[in-house]
């Protein structure tokens, strides 16, 4: 098979990368790029620690193809933050202890971050069913459906919303 | 959160508040290092060959293929491991086998390549020949005289294990019991799905030291581990440091050290480079160990009154085609059996059974959601048996401070007459009865304050001063997501004085970290947080000292607070601790300031009759659920859920309400979704579609009340909360779904099927009558 050259804007960076054609994203990201803050999980779209956006909207870069995220705009969750500022997304998965073990949590900020664009006052069911495909065996989900919630929006009853302050 | 001890209303600065993971902002910008994203220069890949075959005889390999495809820097076969190379502490498990294989898991080669492709392509090119073997996948056939042995060196299919114990006289008691209730449950194997799958990479330096980054709870134990494995590859004397990455999940499934790890070793050595392995979802889930499944057969009696008056329990346990701590959970399903609730008379026996199915490890609760399950499910049944209510049953039998347990467990506190008092003010376990709906109880004991299992159940702590007032403290304690790193952070910062960000905590790398036993028995803030404490206490006791001399004070008359030392009665005279140190630091026979400790706590080993306090503290708690049961499709839905725990103290209650709610989470799993499905002994869903974890979706919010009873041997108090969130869980529902719809289940999951089939089961036995 032959390797191809293709060009990927991610993170609002352009970049040419060789690949072969069943290279999935996931793979460019991690093993061509060093982007290795999208997870790999399950390899097949199951647990969604791999979600990255493609034009704002999440995907699954295990069932991705490298090749058919070129033209758009791919973001990772080392695109969420603006150099060192944290979104507040990221900050309200910090402040709510909605990060264990971690290994998950680029997958949950991806989805929760394209769910909060689309609907910015999300209600707890809205959220649970939007990471419905976002596994996490540290948390029992309780501290990250908080975190969303809050993200930019703190309530006062909410003492880690308080304790962020 | 209701604080028993009044004594104890200190003002802290850092102790008990809700400070984030120091790890998380890492974690959330993508940043933290696991083993899958690290590369070394010159590493290869390395892969694994498994068997094709629950039991069989290796008839042929022909490696000759693989070896000469291009990229391919080494295959080995069990020829290959030298004889004496054997996992687990029964010492039956060759990281490659040879000979013949006895579970669908044997290794039978490996491969190292230039990559994971050209690796798993050299797999392909590897010919083996096997004749089938019986084989043997029920542990209570696999006793039976004529069954096959799984090993026939072994001569028999039942381990000699010790586990036995009688105290007080079970016979007699049951005889003078007034109510009895006998049963037999089942549980199934579940595993612990980490979301980061196991990967390690080892290589060796010219002098023949081995290095090997790896997933572990238990850095230590398991340098000791490769240790024996270099002594039998012919590598006397050679240091053997281990690193343990950020690791994605541990819950006791990085217990023990697996074949990957050993053979990483092999062909790190063999290509002289550095070799990672790495596991995907598919071998995760087949070739990593399940919590142990069990046959338990239980009775238990009370007397008119509802007093426990005996507990008699024999369990089977599924040991797998080899042996790793999974065998060794029975001496921790001891203890709720002889210490859960009072009851003076106890009898328990259990056998583990070798089978060709998949072996088992430690997993969150070690055997005990697998006992309680059975104790608490037949509680209720006694309860109703007696006509006494299901709650005053509770706490009529419940534990005190001040007692001592048939096995010798000194309570020194417990909360767990509070802690069922939370479940009650959150949730009216007794209502008024809706159609489908019922509320079930359930409680739990579990080591608070370490657990002596191994010989030593201690932890070191190495601490140091630099010039600008920040700590770095070395523990020997592992974080894994759980909050060890706060932990730490917070009991050396509330102590010296200082900031969270004061304190860098290094772990994991038993170069420059002392020695512990690991993250295991819920023991990390206890054991690891009193060893930190204790490097603190000497490290301050010196900064006192120079304290009294440069602002002529009496050292018992200062303080340490913000960054500052200060004069109590005369607050104005004060220095700011990093201008005390450099002062140590810059003078005349200068000093920095560290200092170590060695915390081993007082903790007793149980002898041959397992009698002797295993533990310094206990931890208890009390679980309260309801749930709908939809008597259309048997599907259990859970509509509310009280977790409440006697904790000691809590030290950070965010990181500590996050033990509870991933604990419980993980219990509800247990009790009504999980199961890792086997036929013949082969794994049938080794995939996240089909083994069925709880998605945010499933999950609700769970309440978790904390009871704060301050344990004297606790670090500030506090005792572990790690593992006793998923212990009482099972029969919590179980007996929330009996209250609903009147139908009991013995056997986990509790599968809609299961439930309609038992709803079946009792529409007919009525129709009869």
């Amino acid at each position: 098979m032959e390797k191809i050259q293709i060009t990927l804007n991610i993170n609002d960076k352009s970049c040419e990368v060789m690949v072969y054609e069943n290279d999935t994203l996931l793979e460019v990201l991690r093993d061509k790029l060093d982007l290795t803050g999208s997870k790999e999980s399950c390899g097949e779209g199951a647990c969604g620690s791999c979600t990255v956006h493609m034009d704002g909207k999440p995907v699954r870069s295990c069932l991705t193809l490298a090749m058919e995220a070129q033209g758009v705009k791919i973001t990772t969750v080392e695109g969420l933050a603006n150099g060192d500022e944290l979104s507040d997304l990221q900050q309200s998965f910090i402040d709510h202890g909605a990060v264990q073990c971690g290994f998950c949590t680029p997958g949950m900020l991806m989805s929760a971050d394209a769910l909060l664009k689309e609907n910015p006052r999300p209600d707890d069911k809205t959220i649970r069913k939007a990471l419905a495909g976002n596994i996490c065996r540290c948390t029992g989900y309780t501290k990250i459906v908080e975190a969303v919630a809050h993200a930019g929006n703190p309530k006062d009853h909410c003492l880690d919303c308080k304790s962020a302050k | 959160m209701s604080n028993l001890n009044p004594d104890t209303n200190r003002e802290f600065d850092v102790i008990g508040k809700r400070i984030p993971k120091l790890d998380a902002a890492q974690k959330a910008m993508g940043r933290a290092e696991y083993i899958q994203d690290i590369k070394l220069p010159g590493m290869l890949f390395g892969k694994i060959l498994y068997c094709k075959y629950a039991h069989a005889s290796i008839v042929k390999i022909d490696t000759s293929k693989a070896r000469a495809l291009a990229g391919v820097h080494a295959v080995l076969t069990g020829q290959d491991v030298p004889k004496k190379m054997k996992m687990g502490f029964y010492k039956d498990n060759p990281p490659i086998k040879k000979g013949k294989v006895c579970s669908f898991r044997d290794e039978v080669a490996a491969v190292a390549a230039i990559s994971p492709e050209i690796a798993k392509k050299a797999l392909d090119l590897i010919e083996i020949e096997y004749e089938e073997l019986p084989g043997i996948f029920d542990p209570e056939k696999a006793m039976e005289k004529d069954s096959p042995l799984v090993h026939e060196y072994h001569k028999s299919n039942v381990l000699k294990l010790p586990w036995k114990l009688h105290y007080g006289d079970v016979e007699k008691a049951e005889k003078e019991s007034d109510f009895v209730v006998e049963e037999k449950f089942t549980t199934q194997w579940v595993t612990h799905c980490c979301l980061g799958t196991s990967g390690a990479i080892a290589l060796f330096d010219s002098n023949d030291n081995l290095t090997i980054h790896t997933n572990t709870q238990i850095p230590s134990l398991a340098q000791k581990d490769f240790l024996e494995s270099l002594k039998a590859m012919g590598l006397e004397n050679k240091r053997v440091r281990v690193i343990k990455p950020i690791i994605g999940g541990g819950f006791g499934s990085k217990l023990d050290t697996y074949a990957y790890e050993h053979i990483a070793i092999l062909l790190a050595y063999a290509c002289r480079k550095p070799v990672k392995i790495m596991f995907d979802r598919v071998e995760e889930f087949k070739a990593t160990s399940t919590r142990q499944p069990t046959v338990i057969y239980i009775k238990q009696g009370c007397d008119k009154n509802g007093k426990l008056t005996f507990r008699d329990m024999r369990m089977i346990l599924d040991n797998g085609a080899y042996t790793s701590w999974g065998a060794t959970t029975p001496s921790v399903m001891m203890m709720p059996i002889t210490s859960l609730y009072r009851v003076d008379n106890v009898k328990y026996n259990a056998k583990c059974v070798y089978t060709n199915n998949t072996y088992s490890q430690a997993m969150r609760g070690y055997g005990n959601p697998q006992a309680t399950f059975a104790i608490e499910s037949t509680l209720d049944m006694l309860a109703q048996k007696a006509g006494i209510d299901r709650v005053e049953i509770r706490r009529l039998n419940r534990n005190q401070p001040g007692d001592v347990t048939p096995q010798g467990f000194k309570i020194s506190s417990c909360g767990l007459s509070e802690c069922i008092d939370e479940v009650e003010k959150e949730l009216t376990i007794d209502g008024p009865k809706e159609k489908g709906i019922g509320t079930g109880i359930a409680s739990l004991i579990h080591v608070g304050g370490g657990a002596r299992i191994y010989k030593s159940d201690g932890c070191g702590a190495i601490l140091k001063m630099d010039d600008y007032g920040k700590v770095d403290i070395f523990t020997g304690g592992t974080d894994m997501g759980q909050g060890l790193d706060n932990i730490t952070a917070q009991i050396v910062a509330e102590e010296l004085g200082l900031f969270v960000e004061d304190i860098n905590v290094v772990h994991s790398d038993t170069d420059v970290c002392p020695w512990d036993v690991g993250a295991h028995a819920s023991r990390s803030t206890f054991v690891a947080g009193n060893a930190a404490l204790g490097a603190a206490k000497k490290v301050k006791e010196t900064i006192l000292e120079y304290g009294s001399k440069l602002l002529d004070a009496d050292p018992k008359n200062l303080v340490l607070k913000d960054r500052t030392i200060f004069v109590l009665d005369d607050p104005e005279k004060s220095m700011p601790i990093d201008k005390l140190l450099r002062k140590a630091h810059f003078s005349p026979q200068g000093k920095m300031l560290m200092a170590d400790f060695f915390y081993d706590p007082d903790n007793e080993n149980m002898g041959k009759e397992f009698k002797g306090n295993m533990s310094v503290t206990y931890a208890f708690g009390a679980h309260g659920v309801k749930v709908k049961v939809d008597e259309e499709t048997g599907k259990v839905k859970v509509l509310d859920y009280v977790a409440a725990h006697d904790v000691g103290r809590a030290i950070n209650p965010l990181l500590l309400e996050g033990q509870v709610y991933g604990g419980v989470v993980m219990g509800l799993g247990y009790a009504l979704t999980e199961e890792v499905v086997t036929k013949d002994g082969q794994n049938m869903n080794a995939n996240f579609r089909d083994y069925k974890l709880f998605t945010a979706k499933d999950a609700i919010r769970i309440k978790a009340p904390v009871v704060e009873t301050y344990d004297e041997y606790g670090p500030f108090g506090a005792k572990g909360i790690g593992e006793p969130g998923c212990v009482p869980t099972a029969p919590a529902i179980a007996n929330a779904i009996y209250d609903a719809v009147g139908v009991r289940i013995f056997d986990l999951p509790i599968t809609p099927e299961k439930v309609l089939a038992a709803l079946k089961e009792k529409k007919s036995a009525t129709t009869k009558i």
